[in-house]
């Protein structure tokens, strides 16, 4: 309903400019033609869009990592459900490492705009916010994610959301689901985690170029086990669990 | 120009058939209980503006919220002027009055409202402080059927202790939960761990329980009690 609404608008729009132009000529002549030209230059000017997006943490024991933000166009895929995480996403859902990610997105033609959210993991009822720009298109989207520290390779994160469809003032908000990057088993072992809860201090508690969790693909994530359900080698206790979604997520386009 | 503009949009918005704020519109909001354990206590299912929020997921929660979380207690909330005592756009339990809404069950509210919002809260038992909720979500003028998906919160004001509150009535800040009417309790359990570490509205982990029905560390049952998000669906029909 609003899209047809803003398509509407938009059509309105156009028609009421040509209309515009042609009272221009016709009343002013010749004697302000570089005004008028001005205005035209103007037109041709692609549209910038600025968004503030706003990224709560609604778990309870996971703080969240730095969170990656790209805003693009059809033709960029952060991650695939089932697919093979890229390294870069590796190195964010392992380490909460966001540079490889972040040059992986740029490189892609369709990526109109990059930034990270916060510069410090952000914990449990936390929230942080950036605000990007980007060359506006109705197929705009938005695609993000996040580290939850005390886990093995678990991200948070939004997949091609649509924020093309998005009139100046409007917001959504959305909740985002925990993914399994699959890169690394979930062992909930120490020396395993890169959060606060792995007092560890192994380099390996981070990022490690194996791949050794049962599936090299990217899965919905199926909730850290802990040691309050009997999971002995866990260091995790039931307060880092999750259910379903894990942030909650506000655009703005202003 | 710009006259003539909003002249227009407002003859198209007519033609589209976009309703006014001022056009009472009816809803009729259908509630289930999408687990297998757990029961709702009484809903508040409420029409209003879009500023007005019975709770924001990352804000902590009022005194009024908390009484709902903690007790199924409605009589703070329906003390906001947003929401006011109970009429044609705040309906206060359709399944009937005191009666819970049973795993599996669905009850409808009719609304009728010239407001865009809707919010929806019920305790979930057993739980210490988990609720139920919808926040503000803006309904849409036309005429439709409508489908969302919600989630089970943590009012982040209680330890999630998940052991019974054995006193006679429930009072906010008094540890445990006030029952779980799905039956399956045990006793004798050492409790959870201690308080929140999100103090905030957040999403409920859900409760863990354990297999052990006379200690451990909880009186629920980890194979009855649990849930998956969404816990329940909101189906609005607009009419």
């Amino acid at each position: 309903m609003r899209e047809l609404k803003n398509r509407f608008k938009a059509q309105y729009k156009n028609t009421s400019k040509d209309r515009l132009k042609i009272g221009v000529v016709s009343i002013l002549a010749l004697s302000l033609a570089a005004c008028f030209h001005n205005e035209d230059d103007d037109e041709n000017m692609p549209v910038v869009a600025m968004y503030k997006v706003t990224v709560s943490n609604l778990t309870n024991g996971q703080p969240m990592t730095p969170v990656a933000i790209v805003v693009h166009k059809s033709g960029y895929d952060a991650w695939t459900l089932g697919g093979m995480a890229s390294i870069g996403l590796e190195k964010l859902a392992e380490g909460g490492d966001t540079a490889d990610f972040i040059t992986e997105a740029s490189a892609n033609m369709n990526v109109s705009t990059t930034d990270v959210a916060g510069a410090t993991p952000f914990g449990p009822g936390s929230s942080v916010m950036v605000e990007v720009k980007a060359n506006y298109s109705n197929d705009l989207k938005l695609s993000l994610a996040s580290m939850l520290a005390n886990t093995n390779d678990a991200f948070t994160g939004l997949l091609s959301a649509d924020i093309g469809s998005l009139a100046i003032g409007e917001s959504m908000t959305m909740m985002s689901h925990v993914f399994d990057a699959g890169t690394e088993s979930n062992t909930e072992a120490s020396g395993t985690l890169a959060g606060p809860a792995d007092e560890s201090t192994a380099a390996s508690k981070a990022y490690s170029a194996t791949r050794d969790d049962l599936h090299d693909f990217v899965s919905v994530h199926a909730g850290v086990v802990t040691m309050d359900d009997g999971l002995t080698t866990s260091i995790l206790d039931e307060s880092h669990r999750w259910n379903g979604v894990a942030a909650k997520i506000m655009v703005e386009r202003l | 120009m710009k006259l003539s503009m909003k002249k227009s949009l407002l003859a198209l918005a007519l033609a589209m058939g976009v309703g006014s704020a001022a056009n009472a519109a009816t809803w009729d909001v259908k509630i289930t209980n999408l687990t297998n354990g757990n029961h709702f206590t009484p809903l508040l299912v409420t029409a209003h503006a879009s500023t007005a929020h019975l709770y924001t997921p990352g804000i902590a929660a009022s005194a009024a919220l908390q009484g709902m979380a903690e007790c199924g207690d409605l009589s703070g909330l329906l003390a906001l002027t947003e929401v006011g005592a109970a009429d044609a756009d705040t309906i206060v339990n359709p399944v009937g009055t005191g009666d819970l809404l049973a795993p599996g069950a669905s009850t409808t509210a009719m609304i009728t409202t010239s407001a865009t919002h809707l919010s929806i809260v019920a305790m979930i038992l057993p739980t210490n402080d988990g609720f139920v909720g919808l926040d503000a979500m803006q309904i849409p003028t036309a005429a439709g059927t409508y489908t969302y998906f919600i989630n089970g919160y943590d009012a982040g004001t209680e330890a999630n202790t998940e052991l019974k509150d054995v006193a006679s009535s429930c009072a906010i800040n008094q540890e445990g939960y006030p029952g779980a009417p799905s039956g399956h309790e045990g006793t004798g359990g050492s409790g959870m761990v201690g308080a929140d570490s999100n103090t905030m509205v957040h999403v409920h982990r859900g409760v863990l329980g354990d297999s052990d029905s006379t200690g451990g560390l909880s009186d629920l049952d980890s194979t009855v009690h649990r849930w998956q998000n969404p816990i329940a669906k909101v189906t609005v029909t607009v009419n």
